[in-house]
């Protein structure tokens, strides 16, 4: 049968129509990939389940940050119903305003919030919670979620171990993978060098929702969900009580108190100040300007971040180099007349005492001209070349003490400090118009040197095990091989056993006979130090002691180094022996001298 | 030569249209069972619930087209066209001041749990009468009277519809012009339909002046056509240019009159639904949300769709109207490309089949009716898929054969049926 012309265009518009339906329904199914995710969207919800950060303990399993429970509100602005805003503002311990501004932000945007969940209110207590729990049906659209945050059962101090924010911009943009606005993220500290480990991983557990939002059973059974998985938890080299005692002495004072097991690299304790007191570490968001603003700058890391001039503890390392190159023995006499003239009208000073003296003497009674004599010695070798090349040799063992760049202890913000080299002399005087003269300074820790009190401290420790330094470090990490390996420094280790005797005098030599430390000495502890008064360009010199104990076999070394406190003798020094006596008996023999540095402030502490 | 012919009921129905209806009227009943299963599901034979429902119009319906087939003689149709007809515009006058109120509109009539919609049937009537009408020897479409009767019989009708406020069902009616064209209508009817439709697109789109410029262009174009291709001075050549210049004035009136009518004629809910079609606003939550939500239904399918009762849009019922008008979202979702091309080339195929039934009639009556049938088919088809895909405005007429709704069943079963029936009479007799 004849199909009539009409018939078959009509037929062909028929196909042409349907070709272009499923044309159409092929765009959006197969080749545009926006409405499954728009799918997902619709009718998944991801409700993440936050990982608790992992633990941090001390050396002996105390907890040193631990984590609590507190509660986030979250509001769906959308399931919202009317409700007494009085009674919900009381329920979650906030001002009506607040809630009335709140509701307000949410009815102005409601568009671009659409069925969003937002956080209401952050981190209430549990106590706050359950009160908030009890009434919780009548607010429709309101629930509360598990959020762990930190707990601090002793006060370890804020620089060490950092405190944990709300992650910013700049973190979302580093790790997008990682972080979503609103995860916590450790800031500085402990909490940031060892995040990775800290902050687990995060899951979510999947629910799907209809279309009024309202959730129905998990997707899949739970099959897709991702559990959280708990932040790894970390064990620190850090004596919980020491530390906190060390807190304790340095209350009220501008500087650093360093703690290591010499043997291990291991810092027992840790201190700057003023720090952050872990009160405020918890709830940093309502503190932080405050912090800011304080001109002693309390989120400032001294231990690792400042770089002070070692001063005379730097005595040490001189006569270290001097001993090994042969330039120098301990029965070498050198005069002192109340200092030394490097220039036949210029002298650098030193105290009064008795005249001539050896290396043990001069460690003992921390005599400047002496170790004047001991750098000249060594800048004027004759085996080198000229000053300049003596300088730069003497540069290198300097930098194998771990002076003059960074340690590699596990602060990321750690500074390297300072020792100049034979150029920057040459830049600053002209090419070989220098001499001894001109860096006699550094022969007493003074001039163009820094040093952070890590470094001292790890000098202490470096004398302690007559040469060697493990890399002081803070975390127990059987992974971090570079912290069991031992650093020999260029001097041969046994020169150092000849200016120990000088340190154990200067504690132990006894009142009256020209030791500078002899405010450390304990009975039977066998403590050496050595002193050190550094130049302060901003005030009063500041107050600085090594030491380490007992002599043989020492257990820990210690430097305190305080700003503007006067000579080391003074406060650095008892504070010091103070720290190592408490960590080698678990007491204190001289509770009046405890007293009187605990009760002594150079700076104002913050009433709380 | 002469062939034994058996006329019995296996070798006279069109089996094929036969199949093609179950299939659909099958795929609607699971998909309507999709789309209202929840996270607790009950029986699809539940009658609590509309899969439940729904079995039971297909049986039914299965009555009423048993009914047809057996019953009613064939030629029945053809004497009771007039008055059926002029029964069913009454009732779709009277159930504009009678009918209940169901979302704005006035085209339901309810007794007591019962509601049925006139304007389901009117589809049926008016295909009868003008079958009835335009099948007469007599008839001639460039006839003045008799076109302007057959324009009466879709207008009447048509109007009805509109003032029930059911515009969209009225659209419908638009498909009769493929049967008058069918019948010998000029093309160019079609063809200044499809202008007059772009180039009110094209003005609300863009602006007056963009098109006008169009319109300038199109001018021209036609103007070098009719310079080339008539003699001059002949008076072919000087009527063309007439009939030019009258297309040029109605299109500029039309591009004047655009806003005017967009902005006074046309409903609140019309308009916006136009403007969310084509981009003009976004209104995700408001009007836009039907057609965005039933598009992210159909877009998450993928090629093979998510699986029966696992769609998870349709299963949580972000689409709306889901198992009648928007029930192609569940097939969309669930059954995915895959799905959708069985569902579309098996309407395409029935719609097909009804056409080469029609042409092979013998009768002018049956071609017709089979005309009128199939456009109305192609037109739910289109516009109701059209909407799902955000090709179309929102237009709420229910899928064929597929939609949930007895009356919507009934009506489209009774007219599919009556037309297998003519078309079985005609191979019983000839």
């Amino acid at each position: 049968m004849e199909v009539n012309n009409r018939s078959r265009i009509l037929i062909i518009g028929l196909w042409a129509v349907i070709a272009i339906l499923l044309g159409r329904i092929f765009f959006i199914q197969i080749i545009d990939s926006s409405y499954k995710r728009d799918a997902t969207n619709n009718s998944m919800v991801y409700e993440t389940v936050y990982a608790p950060r992992g633990i941090i303990y001390d050396r002996n399993g105390l907890e040193l940050v631990g984590n609590k429970v507190s509660y986030d509100i979250l509001v769906t602005p959308r399931e919202v119903r009317a409700f007494d805003t009085l009674a919900l503002a009381d329920a979650l311990g906030v001002d009506t305003s607040f809630v009335n501004e709140r509701m307000a932000y949410y009815k102005k945007y409601r568009s671009r919030i659409g069925y969003q969940t937002l956080t209401f209110v952050k981190q209430l207590s549990v106590e706050q919670y359950l009160k908030f729990a009890e009434m919780q049906y009548e607010y429709p659209g309101f629930r509360g979620q598990v959020r762990s945050v930190r707990e601090y059962p002793f006060n370890a101090g804020g620089n060490l171990l950092g405190y944990v924010n709300e992650v910013d911009a700049s973190d979302i943009e580093k790790e997008p993978d990682v972080y979503r606005s609103g995860d916590y993220i450790g800031k500085t500290g402990l909490e940031a060098a060892r995040e990775k480990d800290l902050r687990g991983s995060k899951g979510y557990h999947i629910f799907l929702r209809d279309s009024r939002n309202r959730r129905q059973n998990s997707y899949a059974d739970g099959e897709y969900d991702k559990p959280a998985v708990p932040g790894k938890n970390i064990t620190t080299t850090i004596d919980a009580p020491l530390q906190q005692y060390g807190q304790e002495l340095m209350t009220g004072k501008k500087g650093s108190l360093i703690a290591i097991e010499p043997s291990s690299g291991e810092i027992l304790a840790m201190v700057s100040s003023p720090g952050i007191d872990v009160d405020v570490l918890s709830d940093i968001r309502s503190h932080y300007g405050k912090l800011v603003m304080d001109p002693n700058k309390p989120m400032f890391n001294r231990t690792v971040q400042a770089s002070y001039p070692p001063g005379s503890v730097f005595k040490l390392i001189n006569g270290l180099i001097g001993l090994q190159e042969g330039v120098l023995e301990p029965y070498y006499e050198y005069p002192c007349s109340q200092g030394y003239y490097y220039t036949t009208n210029r002298k650098l000073g030193c105290h009064n005492h008795r005249s001539p003296i050896n290396l043990t003497e001069a460690v003992m009674m921390s005599c400047n001209a002496y170790f004047c004599y001991v750098l000249r010695n060594l800048l004027e070798n004759k085996k080198y070349a000229s000053v300049g090349e003596a300088f730069d040799r003497w540069r290198e063992y300097v930098l194998s003490f771990g002076f003059g760049e960074k340690l590699g202890s596990d602060f990321p913000a750690e500074l390297g400090g300072n020792i100049p080299t034979s150029k920057f002399y040459d830049k600053y005087y002209g090419k070989g118009r220098w001499r001894f003269s001109n860096v006699v300074s550094l022969s007493i820790g003074q001039g163009e040197i820094g040093a952070t009190p890590l470094q001292i401290a790890n000098l202490a420790a470096i004398v302690a095990n007559r040469g060697w330094y493990k890399i002081p470090h803070i975390v127990r990490d059987s992974t971090q091989t570079e912290y069991s390996e031992k650093h020999y420094t260029l001097v041969d280790t046994s020169q150092f056993s000849k200016v120990i005797p000088g340190m154990w005098l200067a504690v132990n030599g006894g009142w009256g006979n020209g030791g500078t430390a002899s405010m450390a000495s304990v009975p039977g502890l066998d403590i050496c130090g050595k002193t050190g008064t550094a130049q302060n360009p901003h005030g009063a010199d500041n107050s600085v002691f090594i030491c380490f104990a007992p002599k043989d076999d020492p257990k820990i070394a210690v430097v305190g180094y305080i700003e503007g406190a006067g000579w080391g003798g003074s406060y650095a020094c008892p504070i010091a022996s103070l720290l190592v006596e408490k960590y080698l008996t678990g007491q204190v023999s001289r509770p009046e001298l405890e007293d009187r540095m605990i009760q002594t402030h150079f700076i104002d502490v913050p009433a709380n | 030569m002469s062939r034994q012919i058996d006329r019995g009921l296996k070798n006279t129905v069109d089996w094929r249209l036969v199949i093609y209806y179950l299939l659909l009227v099958l795929i609607g009943w699971i998909n309507i069972y999709a789309s209202i299963h929840s996270s607790e599901p009950s029986s699809i034979f539940d009658w609590s619930c509309r899969s439940g429902k729904q079995f039971v119009w297909i049986l039914s319906g299965f009555a009423i087209a048993a009914g047809i087939l057996f019953a009613l003689s064939p030629r029945l149709w053809e004497v009771i066209s007039g008055p059926a007809y002029f029964f069913v515009v009454m009732l779709l006058v009277a159930v504009i001041f009678v009918g209940a109120e169901v979302k704005g509109s006035h085209s339901w009539f309810r007794f007591g749990a019962v509601s049925f919609q006139p304007a389901e049937i009117s589809k049926i009537t008016t295909s009868l009468v003008l079958a009835t009408y335009m099948g007469k020897a007599a008839f001639s479409i460039y006839n003045r009277r008799d076109f302007f009767r057959v324009a009466l019989m879709i207008g009447v009708p048509m109007l009805a519809i509109v003032a029930e406020s059911e515009t969209g069902s009225a659209l419908v009616y638009v498909g009769f012009l493929f049967p008058l064209f069918r019948e010998g209508l000029s093309g160019w009817f079609l063809i200044i339909i499809l202008i007059a439709v772009l180039l009110f697109i094209l003005t609300l789109k863009t602006s007056v002046w963009i098109s006008l410029a169009t319109v300038v262009v199109g001018a021209l174009a036609g103007l070098w056509a009719i310079l080339k291709s008539f003699r001059p001075l002949s008076r072919e050549r000087r009527r063309a240019l007439w009939l030019m210049v009258a297309g040029v004035a109605a299109a500029v009136m039309l591009i004047f009159s655009t806003r005017v009518v967009f902005d006074n004629v046309l409903a609140d809910h019309q308009r916006k639904r136009i403007e969310v079609l084509l981009g003009m606003k976004e209104d995700p939550a408001g009007v836009g949300y039907n057609v965005r939500q039933s598009m992210i239904a159909i877009g998450s399918g993928g090629f093979w769709g998510k699986g029966f009762l696992q769609g998870t849009q349709t299963t949580y019922g972000f689409v709306p109207e889901q198992s009648t008008d928007f029930i192609f979202c569940t097939i969309g979702e669930e059954w995915g490309f895959f799905g959708c091309l069985l569902v579309i080339v098996l309407y395409g195929l029935l719609i097909t089949r009804i056409i080469k039934d029609s042409e092979r009639s013998r009768e002018a009556f049956t071609r017709i009716y089979g005309y009128c049938l199939a456009s109305c088919l192609f037109m739910h088809l289109f516009i109701n898929i059209g909407m799902t895909i955000g090709l179309m405005p929102v237009i709420g007429i229910p899928l064929p054969f597929i939609s949930y709704g007895g009356s919507s069943l009934w009506a489209f079963t009774a007219m599919l049926f009556i037309f297998i029936s003519l078309d079985r009479q005609e191979k019983k007799y000839f």
